[in-house]
């Protein structure tokens, strides 16, 4: 908002800035801050004599013969198995995020084609679907997993992280189908097309920028996922965010701490890479129901 | 859409959700009924030289037989619901009869496990919500009046909190502000308190989590209020300018009421977001100061010897009651304007 009237004085332009900065201050150093130490040794970024060790380096010269050592994370994807975690990550998000949006985009394009009440209700069942924390499903899902002899394997994490994860699919892309003209899969419809066919050959076409959205928010959440991962998989099965929980133990023996910080810069960061990737899509997501009120 | 069509379209992801969101909620109000067995015990007599002796050991195998016979456990009815680690009932009879002050007996109250995670769940949503609300529209408001062309990478550096997992947000977090991090080490040396340790203090904990919560929630708010105030139409605030209004007067009644239905929406998920609160917990450590529904729940289904699962699921069905409490004012608002609409 740039308004021509709107003059603004200095004090509120400092004002703001430092504002702006501290805050960007308070966001990010966290991150940098471990981006830095995850190069260290423990001694110098959990450094009980003097904290500004994991500056100067200083336990980090003695062990090692650098200013930087990349131990850590060698340690963490070979003897600590990191690079399992990370496949399976990398297996858990593909198959979430291709079957919700499969299941998703056919869902949400009948939900916004269809004039009827029970629409309203399946909306609003998914809304409360969305509001159950994930802890409480999963203790409905361990004993019948137990006794199916379905616990510890991914596919079944996978089938889980996609249910939970289609309300929230839904609601985005149901906003998103909205904003396409009924005339468009109207006018194929009478050129003959079914239902099926106007929605792949003419809907989905227009609905790249919603899926890809829509993509994002499911990668997010099975790359992130906590809960379900760590009670539904089984040690060797881990993802990384449980993998991570596990380097922390209670009996911490001296290498595992650095594991868990290398283990978090390594999973961070192609997450940070991709939303400076889709940063326009991502926002443009977390607005889609909101804005329209 | 016809019905036919609609129900062919529907049918993968209304299964998906029937299947591993509506049945599980129906399974954990069953298992809370149940609750696991007791060990089956039988009396060994042991005789040596100097006597007989009979003890008392466990019968593992006729255990490990009617576990197996009967997995679920022995119906419970309400049993788990009222007992010591729910709803304890009868402790809180207990307290009220043997108390002498008011503030006594809630003291013992809250010390019960349920009500202890209840309470820490609610305070953190009484203060991250508004907290976050608050910090998340000055956010929104200060960037606003940034120059364009460098919007973009500082709204990067403010969504960041919010897109790593909470466990990693925490850990990072905590990372710092341990004894042995950099913000630890030199609160210690302001404070001149070598001890001052975020483990030793309830509050300490209760507040770090807190600031946590606030800190990895408001990016989300800010993203809400930024798109919405975009919206703002500029006739009404130019007009306002003229007519002499500041800038506080500017916000208060043009801004604000624009972006209302804005501010609930966000209110609402960030309420259903805190009551869920639970990986911070793990990530500061601060089991032993801090417990939450959810917590309680982990802890029962990582229970080393045998899982509780009656135990976990009667903290998930009183969860979701809390839930609904929640978001039911929602709800009849929304069936309200429904019928209108119609």
């Amino acid at each position: 908002m740039e308004y021509g009237l709107d003059k603004r004085s200095n004090a509120l332009k400092i004002f703001n800035t430092t504002f702006i900065i501290v805050w960007l201050l308070v966001a990010c150093f966290p991150f940098i801050w471990t981006f830095w130490g995850s190069f260290k040794v423990r001694a110098d970024f959990f450094s009980r004599a003097d904290w500004w060790y994991a500056i100067t380096a200083f336990n980090t010269l003695l062990e090692t013969g650098g200013k930087f050592t990349t131990d850590a994370y060698s340690q963490a994807w070979t003897e600590g198995e990191f690079w399992k975690a990370s496949r399976n990550t990398v297996i858990v998000t593909f198959f979430v995020v291709t079957i919700s949006l499969f299941l998703g985009t056919l869902g949400a394009y009948a939900l916004s084609r269809s004039t009827r009440n029970y629409a309203f209700w399946i909306l609003i069942a998914a809304l409360i679907f969305r509001a159950m924390p994930h802890i409480t499903l999963v203790s409905g899902y361990l004993f019948p997993f137990f006794q199916l002899q379905i616990w510890g394997i991914l596919p079944t994490t996978i089938v889980v992280l996609v249910a939970i994860n289609q309300p929230f699919t839904l609601w985005l892309l149901y906003s998103f189908f909205k904003t396409v003209p009924k005339e468009l899969d109207e006018s194929a419809l009478i050129d003959g097309c079914s239902y099926f066919q106007a929605f792949r050959h003419i809907i989905m076409p227009v609905m790249w920028p919603g899926v890809i959205t829509a993509g994002l928010f499911s990668l997010m959440l099975a790359y992130n996922d906590f809960t379900v991962t760590a009670l539904l998989l089984n040690q060797e099965n881990h993802t990384m965010v449980p993998k991570i929980q596990s380097y922390l133990g209670t009996n911490q023996h001296e290498g595992n701490l650095m594991w868990a910080v290398s283990a978090v810069v390594s999973a961070t960061a192609p997450l940070f890479m991709l939303v400076m990737f889709f940063q326009r899509q991502v926002i443009s997501g977390l607005t889609a129901g909101a804005v329209k009120g | 859409m016809p019905n036919k069509t609609f129900f062919w379209f529907f049918l993968p992801t209304g299964l998906a959700m029937i299947l591993f969101i509506g049945l599980p909620i129906i399974s954990t109000g069953i298992q809370s009924f149940y609750a696991q067995h007791d060990q089956v015990v039988k009396e060994v007599k042991k005789c040596d030289p100097f006597g007989c002796t009979v003890s008392i050991v466990v019968d593992q195998e006729k255990t490990s037989k009617i576990r197996e016979e009967k997995p679920l456990g022995k119906f419970n009815g309400f049993g788990t619901y009222v007992d010591r680690n729910h709803l304890a009932i009868e402790e809180i009879r207990k307290f009220w009869n043997e108390t002498n002050s008011f503030g006594e007996f809630v003291d013992q109250v809250t010390n019960l496990p349920f009500y202890k995670a209840l309470i820490f769940t609610l305070t953190y949503c009484l203060f991250v919500t508004p907290n976050v609300l608050l910090l998340g529209f000055i956010i929104a408001l200060s960037l606003n009046a940034v120059t364009r062309r460098i919007r973009g990478p500082l709204i990067f550096g403010t969504i960041l909190p919010m897109i790593v997992t909470p466990l990693v947000g925490s850990l990072v977090l905590f990372w710092m502000i341990d004894a042995e991090g950099i913000i630890g080490a030199n609160l210690q040396m302001l404070m001149d308190d070598p001890y001052l340790s975020l483990k030793s203090s309830k509050t300490l904990t209760w507040i770090t989590i807190i600031i946590y919560g606030i800190w990895h929630h408001s990016p989300f708010a800010f993203v809400v209020f930024y798109a919405a105030l975009q919206t703002v139409p500029q006739e009404p605030v130019e007009a306002a300018i003229i007519d002499g209004a500041s800038r506080w007067q500017r916000v208060r009644h043009i801004v604000l009421p624009h972006i209302y239905p804005v501010v609930t929406f966000v209110a609402l998920i960030s309420l259903m977001d805190n009551f869920r609160v639970f990986e911070p917990i793990i990530g500061f450590s601060a089991e032993g100061s801090a417990q939450s529904l959810s917590w309680l729940i982990y802890d029962n289904l990582v229970n080393e010897e045998v899982i509780l699962f009656g135990s976990a699921a009667a903290t998930s069905m009183m969860t979701i009651v809390g839930i609904a409490i929640l978001l039911a004012p929602v709800l009849i608002r929304t069936w309200k304007e429904f019928r209108t609409a119609r």
